[in-house]
């Protein structure tokens, strides 16, 4: 009968139609994936990630691989002719429990990583986030530093009258600058409505809250420059203030962070919340 | 017979709907409930790091000597506030059961009188029911002359119960402009 | 599962079975639930194609980089009221729609409980969202601040913030007049002998699906007024300033809207459940297991709301907790699915639109269930939440889920209504458009959230281009493939080869005894149940 022929023809073709997607994007080096990042807590949540991913395709590959099995098999058109049987206790309580053992399985390790996220102890620098429409501040609470991180990306660009530069939309003025090797606390908050700042690399984000205060923390494993967006919807140009870190080795980040604390009056605690969206400036 | 039984039936509809109006109501009601349900749990579980009020009867505590804890403050502006805030101190160390009394400055930056209000923030959530403030500006209203800036007081006690494993306690205030 | 005698002939010389009113007042005056359902049903149906294009809007800009069509403030205000209209104007109103025609022929009643009722519960319905479109044309704009309407954001909207809060408190009202009457049908006007147990799954899945709504659409209602105090009146329920708590909010409103999630799609599970057996000429499988499942499912649905917030900084007991009753829910999901697998296998199993369309849903829903795990893994989700893996994620379970259970509803359903078949080429040209369409346009959206991209924004970095072209080609397509289901369904009412009773070869239960179409009014006397 022709329509079966059609169902079964156009499951594989779904199921090729899918698999080239993976292929196609791996050959062509798009991301498809979630960052490994360069924290331990970056990669417990990758390997997570991974791991329950994992699970679930083991799981889908049986569920419809029965389930196509039966639909080319099971047919009319092959004279299949219907049982009647329309339960069994035994399969039934099996498939209540076996899943719940799965289950169990996801979330010994879960348990593990989100323990490991919540011991903020003994950190031994804390920045101070503020989430404002649209940019962030950033505070170094211990040595009076403290700016604003605006989109460096200049109007002309989103406009499309200007060729894109390579990072566009995650580009700032003054990049978030941190120690490798440290453990830094992040207390997020915000000035107006809740923002969210994250940096996929570092492996989570945090809500910034105003009233309210977060923390967080983080301890970046090698030098470099990791970006990321606000990532709750917090009004016009929520999609326009982007969060660059810039990681730097220990001695740098001292040798900043002075020249920081030197001319600290003349570049830093502008209370104005309202600047135009995009300023051009010097880009990182 | 067949009118009596689609009057029963009409009595039965009738019935069901006033229960399930009710249901209704009772749950909008319940949605008005959470509010205080919500404020409850806040301060049995530290949800959101909310500071219970003025403590109302001090009563004695050991001190323990033997433990420090690092108390951060951090000051921040909402929506951009014509004011300074800061304060006195980023950090101090405490023993828990002892008082110790700090400042925050503020300043009026406009010309004309102005009326705050501070809001406390606690983190981690879990120290908030840990943490006792005897004295505060936040408790009130701070009205300030235009251009006029002053040293407010904070006056608290951390309680020993404060689980082991928290070390450093942030004190936030975010300052409102009423 | 049942069969009525004779019941279909008796009705004509009954004096309750006059025709329909003529003209427009039959529409407006209509308490008949066959009416009502078919009002139901086209105004879903013009809303899907409203939000439908909402949605081509959004992927239209996001086919590049940089800002091309829209200005980010209006793109916002899309992706709001795209939400609002799909779940509150097209989703919830065709189950409802479903609910009117079928509910009252499958348990044998001759109509809804409440059928004045009834007409209110649909008419607030138009006049609700002309109310909430017509902000868009308000001084400030249309609300741009996310249908999850958080504050403070939402509290920034203009003029148009009291009209869009009125226009949830009609909606709100219309569900739960719609919520009381289907609960008041299927507990009072059961034929004697349709015990509950031995009611069709489409009837079960509902009346779990009216408590949710009884339970919560007043929730909605009561945190949407806090927010108008809130604004207008001085209380601060979300403001820090005055002692409140913008994340309570989010704690009210997902308490809310978690079982929102299953109000639209418990009716799917039913729909599917309806469709399969007929179609694998076998009986459902585990039939008892299903109705726990469903009611388990509901019950869950209370507890797991904050796995919408695992950033919003709660204690870590509260990320736990949630965390493992949201795993939970895995499992009387996982036993439908097997249920509707088992009910396959070793059946005679012929694949007309309908049932193509019920094993998409079963494919794609699951997979949208996956997701759904993944995302239910609290320290995993600190890398998911708010990005394209979550949209992808709810529109696997909302588009190849709650909106293919409709349209195979409607292929299956529609010959009985209208006693005509319908164009099976055309229906099947339509399914296979759409389920091709809906993974181009959805599955890339999985990798673009993975790398890094937020939702709810207009332009976007350079390295998610690729995917974001992709996904909008299907969006176009499978928006435009609509238009074929459009046809079909004006074509198979207009005329169209005769549809037998029964209409499809396994198709069993008390519907399927009654003429296609049925009378005007049907069961005027009880049927009886084997
Ligand atoms: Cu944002
Ligand atoms: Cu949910």
């Amino acid at each position: 009968m022709a329509t079966s022929r059609i169902a079964h023809g156009g499951g594989i073709a779904l199921g090729a139609a899918l698999s080239l997607a993976w292929s196609v994007g791996a050959h062509a080096d798009l991301t498809l994936n979630m960052p490994q990042g360069v924290t331990a807590i970056s990669h417990d949540v990758y390997h997570l990630h991974m791991l329950i991913f994992w699970i679930c395709v083991v799981i889908g590959v049986v569920v419809f691989g029965v389930m196509f099995w039966s639909i080319y098999h099971h047919r009319k058109s092959r004279g299949a002719v219907p049982a009647q049987f329309h339960e069994s206790t035994l399969v039934e309580v099996l498939w209540t429990i076996v899943p719940m053992m799965i289950l169990i399985g996801m979330a010994v390790p879960a348990t593990g990583t989100l323990v490991r996220m919540y011991d903020a102890r003994d950190a031994e620098l804390t920045i101070k986030v503020t989430g404002y429409q649209w940019r962030w501040q950033y505070d170094y609470l211990d040595d009076g530093v403290k700016f604003f991180s605006t989109l460096s990306t200049p109007q002309a660009q989103i406009r499309n009258l200007a060729p894109k530069g390579e990072h566009y939309l995650l580009e700032v003025d003054h990049p978030l600058v941190l120690p490798v090797g440290k453990k830094v606390r992040i207390l997020t908050t915000a000035a107006d409505v809740i923002h969210s700042w994250w940096v996929p690399e570092l492996g989570w984000k945090k809500d910034a809250i105003p009233g309210f205060i977060n923390e967080v923390w983080t301890q970046i494993e090698k030098p470099g420059i990791y970006r990321g967006q606000c990532a709750e919807l917090c009004g016009r140009d929520h999609g326009f203030m982007p969060i660059v870190v810039k990681a730097l080795p220990e001695a740098e980040f001292r040798q900043w962070l002075e020249q920081m604390k030197k001319d600290s009056t003349s570049q830093t605690a502008q209370n104005d919340s309202r600047a135009p969206i995009v300023p051009g400036g010097q880009t990182l | 017979m067949v009118e009596t039984r689609e009057a029963g039936l009409a009595a039965a509809n009738r019935r069901m709907v006033r229960r399930l109006l009710l249901v209704t109501a009772a749950m909008f009601g319940f949605g008005f409930a959470l509010v205080p349900l919500y404020d409850v749990l806040c301060q049995v579980t530290g949800l959101n790091g909310k500071t219970s009020g003025r403590v109302a009867v001090v009563e004695p505590m050991k001190v323990d000597e033997s433990r420090t804890v690092t108390v951060e403050f951090v000051a921040s502006l909402n929506l951009g506030a014509p004011w300074e805030f800061a304060p006195q101190v980023t950090r101090m160390q405490v023993h828990p059961g002892q008082f110790y009394q700090t400042h925050f400055w503020a300043k009026n930056l406009t010309n004309q009188p102005m009326t705050g209000q501070a809001i406390p923030s606690i983190s981690p959530g879990l120290a908030a029911s840990h943490f006792q403030k005897i004295e505060c500006f936040c408790f009130n209203h701070q009205r300030f002359q235009a251009g006029e800036g002053r040293q407010m007081p904070v006056t608290f006690r951390i309680d020993p119960e404060l689980p082991p494993d928290v070390r450093t306690v942030t004190l936030s205030y975010t300052f409102f402009q009423n | 599962m049942s069969t009525a005698s004779h019941t279909t002939d008796h009705a004509t010389d009954h004096d309750h079975d006059h025709g329909p009113a003529r003209g427009l007042s039959r529409w407006l005056l209509t308490t008949n639930h066959k009416d009502i359902g078919t009002l139901y049903l086209l105004f879903s149906l013009l809303m899907f194609f409203i939000g439908g294009a909402m949605a081509l809007v959004i992927r239209a800009e996001l086919f590049q980089p940089g800002l091309q069509i829209v200005d980010p403030y209006f793109f916002n205000q899309m992706t709001t009221l795209h939400a609002l209209v799909m779940i509150f104007g097209a989703v919830m109103p065709a189950f409802v729609g479903l609910a009117n025609w079928l509910l009252p022929m499958m348990v044998g009643a001759p109509d809804m409980a409440l059928p004045r009722m009834n007409n209110w519960s649909f008419w607030i319905m138009p006049f609700a969202f002309t109310l909430l479109l017509s902000t868009l044309f308000m001084p400030g704009g249309g609300p741009a601040g996310g249908w999850t309407l958080y504050p403070p954001l939402v509290l920034q909207t203009g003029s148009a913030f009291p009209f869009v809060i009125l226009a949830i408190h009609m909606m709100g009202a219309s569900s739960i007049m719609g919520a009381i009457n289907i609960i008041a049908t299927i507990l009072n006007l059961r034929a004697p002998g349709m015990t509950l147990m031995k009611m069709p799954l489409f009837v079960w899945t509902w009346l779990i699906t009216a408590f949710l709504l009884i339970a919560v659409m007043p929730v909605l209602a009561g945190t949407v007024t806090m927010l108008l105090t809130d604004k207008f009146f001085g209380t601060s329920f979300f403001s820090a300033a005055g002692g409140g708590d913008p994340v309570m909010f989010q704690h009210i409103f997902w308490f809310f809207g978690h079982p929102e999630v299953y109000i639209m799609i418990l009716p799917a599970f039913g729909v599917i459940s309806q469709i399969i057996p007929t179609f694998a000429r076998k009986p459902l499988f585990g039939y008892a297991s299903m109705v726990y499942a469903t009611a388990s499912i509901a019950f869950l649905s209370f507890i797991v709301w904050a796995h919408h917030m695992f950033t919003v900084g709660m204690p870590l007991a509260g990320e736990l907790f949630f965390m493992y009753a949201t795993m939970l829910i895995a499992v009387p999901t996982g036993v439908k699915v097997f249920n509707w697998v088992s009910t396959m296998w070793r059946g005679a199993m012929t694949f007309e639109t309908p049932m193509l369309f019920a094993i998409a849903f079963v494919i794609l829903f699951t997979i949208g269930g996956f997701s759904g795990l993944m995302l239910a893994i609290a320290p995993a989700d600190f890398q998911y939440q708010d990005t394209y893996f979550v949209v992808a994620h709810f529109h696997y379970v909302l588009v190849p889920g709650a909106v293919f259970s409709i349209m195979a509803a409607a292929y299956y359903w529609l010959p009985k209504w209208t006693g005509h078949m319908y164009n099976e080429k055309l229906g099947k040209l339509h399914f296979w458009l759409s389920v091709i369409g809906v993974n181009v346009l959805f599955f890339p959206q999985h990798f673009l959230g993975l790398a890094g991209m937020p939702r709810r924004i207009p332009d976007y970095a350079l390295q998610f281009t690729e995917f974001n072209m992709v996904s909008t080609v299907g969006a176009f397509l499978f928006g435009f493939s609509q238009l074929f289901f459009l046809y079909n369904v004006i074509q198979t009412i207009r005329g169209g080869a005769k549809a037998t009773d029964q209409v499809w070869e396994g198709a069993e239960g008390l519907e399927w005894t009654l003429s296609s179409p049925p009378p005007y009014h049907t069961f005027t006397t009880a049927p009886e149940i084997k």
